[in-house]
Order: C-alpha cells, then sequence, then structure tokens
C-alpha cells in the first residue's frame, strides 16, 4: 500500500490556492504530525491523502491503490443521529461483519473511551468532548491501516488528551499508521516521529521530530515553535 | 355563531349516538388518505433522498419540477384522472372510476410532490452533516440513503403528516373521480359539500368538526408514537 505520494499537487478554491503546489512521501512509519497555525491548509492536506478533497492539480496517489482501510476523524467531530453504541458499530455494519463481531467490537471500545454509562443514550446529547471520543473510537473500529486526525484534541481535557495519545500510540505499536494534525504542541512533542509544518498552504518544513524541534530550520517555524504570531 | 354552536351540538350528536354512517364516512376518509399516504411516501422518501444524494445532470430541473407539482391544483388532477379512467380512456378497462381506489390515486397524485419536496429539505439538510464521514466510510449509495432515510425518520414523518394533511382535508379531485356515492365513495371532505349544497348547515359543520378532529387524532398519535420512539421504547 505503502507509500502515498502527492506530486505537484495543489488545490484551488474560488481562485485561491489554498495547498500546494506539495510534494511529499508518505512511507511506512510515523506518527506524523503536520502542525501549523490556523488556515495554513492542515485539514486540506490531510483530506486530500485521505481522498476525500478535489484536487484542482498533480496527482496523490498510493502505491498500491485500494483505499478501504483507511479511517479519518474530523475535525469537528460527525456524529450520527443514534445511540451511541450504534455510531460505534456503523462503520462495521456498513462492511457487514457478523452481529457477534460487532457486538464485541462495540463493547470493547466503548470501555475504551469510558462510555459505556451511557451506550443507550443518543450520541446528539454527547458533550464537545465526548463527541470527539466517540469519532476517534468510531475511526478505530474498523482497525485502519491508515488513520487520520484533524485535532482530534482539541475539546479534550487533560486527562482525555493522555488518555487518547495513549491509545493512539498503542495503535501506532500496533501497526496503524498515524497522521495527526495538532495545535498542541506538547503533544505534537510527545506523540511525533515525524513533522510536517505547514505555512500559508505549503510545506514550510519536515523532518524527523527531534532534529525538527531542538533544530528548526526556518524563521517561521522557530517563531511558532516560540509561540510569536505568525504574520 | 348560532350556526356554529349548531354545528358542534350535531357533531357532539352524532359521535354520542355513534351515527352509522358517520363512522362509515369517517372510517373510509381514514382509509383513503392513509393508503394514499403510505403508498405516497415509499415512493417519495427515497426519492427525496436520492435527490440529496446523487448529483446528476438534470438535478435542479427535477427538483424545480416537483416543487412546481405541489401547487398542482386538486381540480385539474380529478379531471384529467376523471378522462383517465372513465370507461372511453386509456385506463377504463380496470373499472376504477367511482371506487376509493380512484380517489386513493389522485390523492397520491397530488400529495407525493410535497411529501417528496419536504423530504428532500430534511435529508439536504442531513447529508451535508453526514456527507463526509459517509464519503470516507465508503459508504455505497444506497447504503447512504438507508442511513438518511432512517436518521431522519422524524423529519420524514412530519413530511408524511403534511402529506396526510392535504389528503384528508382535499374535495375537488376525490369529488370528481369518487363522484360521492354514499356507501361507496363518500368521504368526510365531499358529505361536507353535499350537505352545504343542501343547506344542511348543521350536520355540514358537524361532519366538518369530525374532519378536524381525526386529522388532530392522527397527527397527535404520531407524534406520541415518535415520542415513544425517542424514549427508546422500540
Ligand atoms: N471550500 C473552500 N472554499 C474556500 N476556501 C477554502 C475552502 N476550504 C478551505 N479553504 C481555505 O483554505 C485555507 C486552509 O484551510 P484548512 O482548513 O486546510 O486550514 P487548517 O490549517 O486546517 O486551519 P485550522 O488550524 O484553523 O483548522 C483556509 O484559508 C480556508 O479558508
Ligand atoms: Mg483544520
Amino acid at each position: 500500500m505503502f507509500p502515498l505520494t502527492l506530486s505537484k499537487l495543489s488545490v484551488r478554491r474560488r481562485g485561491k490556492t489554498v495547498l500546494g503546489p506539495i510534494d511529499l512521501v508518505i512511507d511506512q512509519g510515523g506518527p506524523t504530525m503536520v502542525i501549523g497555525p490556523n488556515g495554513s491548509g492542515k485539514t486540506t492536506l490531510l483530506r486530500v491523502m485521505h481522498g476525500i478533497e478535489r484536487i484542482s492539480e498533480g496527482t496523490a496517489e498510493w502505491a498500491e491503490p485500494d483505499h478501504a482501510n483507511h479511517a479519518y476523524v474530523f475535525q469537528s467531530p460527525v456524529v450520527l443521529r443514534r445511540t451511541v453504541a450504534e455510531n460505534l458499530s456503523y462503520p462495521l455494519r456498513v462492511i457487514k461483519r457478523a452481529k457477534p463481531e460487532i457486538n464485541s467490537a462495540v463493547e470493547y471500545w466503548i470501555e475504551q473511551i469510558g462510555l459505556g454509562k451511557v451506550a443507550n443514550r443518543s450520541a446528539t446529547r454527547l458533550s464537545g468532548g465526548e463527541r470527539q471520543k466517540l469519532a476517534i473510537a468510531r475511526a478505530l473500529i474498523r482497525n485502519p491501516e491508515v488513520l487520520f486526525l484533524d485535532e482530534p484534541c482539541s475539546n479534550l481535557d487533560g486527562q482525555s488528551t493522555r488518555e487518547i495519545e495513549t491509545l493512539l500510540l498503542e495503535t501506532a505499536k500496533a501497526g496503524t499508521r498515524i497522521i495527526m494534525s495538532t495545535h498542541d504542541m506538547g503533544q505534537a512533542r510527545r506523540l511525533a516521529a515525524d513533522i510536517i509544518f505547514m505555512k500559508s498552504g505549503h510545506i514550510a518544513e519536515k523532518g524527523l521530530a527531534p532534529d525538527v524541534f531542538s533544530t528548526p530550520q526556518t524563521p517561521e517555524l522557530q517563531a511558532f515553535l516560540k509561540g510569536d504570531i505568525l504574520e | 355563531m348560532n350556526d356554529i354552536t349548531q354545528g358542534l351540538l350535531a357533531a357532539l350528536r352524532l359521535i354520542v349516538a355513534f351515527d352509522a354512517e358517520l363512522w362509515e364516512i369517517s372510517l373510509r376518509s381514514l382509509q383513503v388518505s392513509l393508503t394514499a399516504v403510505i403508498i405516497a411516501s415509499v415512493v417519495a422518501m427515497p426519492f427525496g433522498a436520492f435527490l440529496a444524494v446523487q448529483r446528476f445532470k438534470y438535478r435542479r430541473l427535477v427538483i424545480s419540477i416537483m416543487n412546481a407539482l405541489m401547487g398542482l391544483p386538486p381540480v385539474v388532477v380529478g379531471l384529467i384522472f376523471y378522462i383517465l379512467l372513465s370507461r372511453s380512456g386509456p385506463f377504463g378497462a380496470f373499472g376504477l372510476l367511482f371506487t376509493p381506489w380512484a380517489m386513493i390515486i389522485v390523492q397520491i397524485v397530488i400529495i407525493t410532490p410535497i411529501i417528496a419536496s419536504i423530504s428532500h429539505q430534511a435529508m439536504r439538510e442531513l447529508w451535508a452533516e453526514y456527507h463526509d464521514l459517509l464519503i470516507s466510510l465508503n459508504t455505497s449509495k444506497w447504503q447512504r440513503i438507508k442511513t438518511l432515510i432512517w436518521d431522519g425518520r422524524r423529519n420524514l414523518l412530519t413530511a408524511g403528516l403534511a402529506g396526510f394533511g392535504r389528503a384528508i382535508g382535499e374535495v375537488g379531485a376525490i369529488m370528481i373521480v369518487g363522484g360521492n356515492i354514499e356507501h361507496a365513495t363518500r368521504v368526510l371532505t365531499t358529505a361536507i359539500a353535499l350537505e352545504t349544497g343542501k343547506g344542511d348547515f348543521a350536520l355540514a359543520l358537524g361532519l366538518g368538526f369530525v374532519l378536524i378532529g381525526l386529522a388532530l387524532f392522527v397527527n397527535i398519535s404520531i407524534h406520541w408514537l415518535s415520542r415513544t420512539e425517542r424514549e427508546g421504547r422500540w
């Protein structure tokens, strides 16, 4: 399946280039953390890699073009108007897994995210953080080979963030390729094997996490890591 | 004012006396309209969902036509179906004219665009919410439509109720194709028209109150059903 190769890829919306042109190769390894200021194109980049964003120019190609087992956690979680348990079972029902298998997976994941008590309540009544956890579990339930997460912890408290980070590290260790955006530099340091730093629709800098954090090459990333405001 | 009190009294008298004819007419009204709503919904609701999910070349045109058909004058629908169903017409052989089925057919034609249009609106909103996730999960077109219909079922119920309200209160078209025949095709609205014509305002009003009561009853029972459903009782 790997690598994913983006070549001369750009995305234009309403005459404005919001991403690119980008050349990038995503191979096994990770987790990869995508960082950068608001509007720099992190979401657009992740969506392009997942294959759900229209490309204006260039290509994004997997070595084996079978996309079936990718999952995506959206920046604002999509919650089905169903119970929490039915939200979790939905991805498995789509691929027609057997009932007992679905039930045991749902039971497992609902405990993992600590929503066992509200299993049969409508998911639309969950809090922002609970929705995010639900979306993460729903993405993991198919045991994806590639997992994209777009700021999955933005609504989580410290405790929940740690729990999710542990979960993600375990998932990565079990072989899932994680590509994730975050605003939390602490989180980027804790999770990243490598970093992609976005600025104004371009990849301004990328590399192994320790290198990028200890010796940022571009003035933009130096400023960003210091917490300075970028124009 | 006097007429209205008299009408209310007449309605009460009819109901309390369990008037056989009133019972028969009301039941037929319900049967015809509910049958029409069910058949129309089976077509219109998936169609509304399909329009929300699928982009195709003449989609906008189809939506415009659907919305325009909502304004179809029932009398004209009745007239057209009178011609189609009459003995010499293309569907005359089925012998449907002046039967409840003729009334059901015209009601279906009248309310399908209404149900489809309201369903489409609801499905479009839900699709905007679900779009990214369902695409990401690699769902098939049919799975998307099923998901939208199931998760939007309460809004679809509202669409069905709008269709029912329109159907049960309709008089022009069913008068023409049904003929308002006693013990055969007389329903509440046509009976009201008849009694008004005869000058029996009290009875006409009485029937009118029964009609309102019936419409309210169906609305309330369906809302009650959907509430028990929301509480997870079935
Ligand atoms: N459909 C669209 N039409 C117009 N502009 C768009 C569209 N989609 C994205 N953009 C623009 O593209 C730019 C990049 O957006 P993107 O969501 O990828 O940024 P981001 O890095 O994820 O930001 P954030 O940190 O706020 O989530 C933004 O300026 C945004 O306004
Ligand atoms: Mg974003």
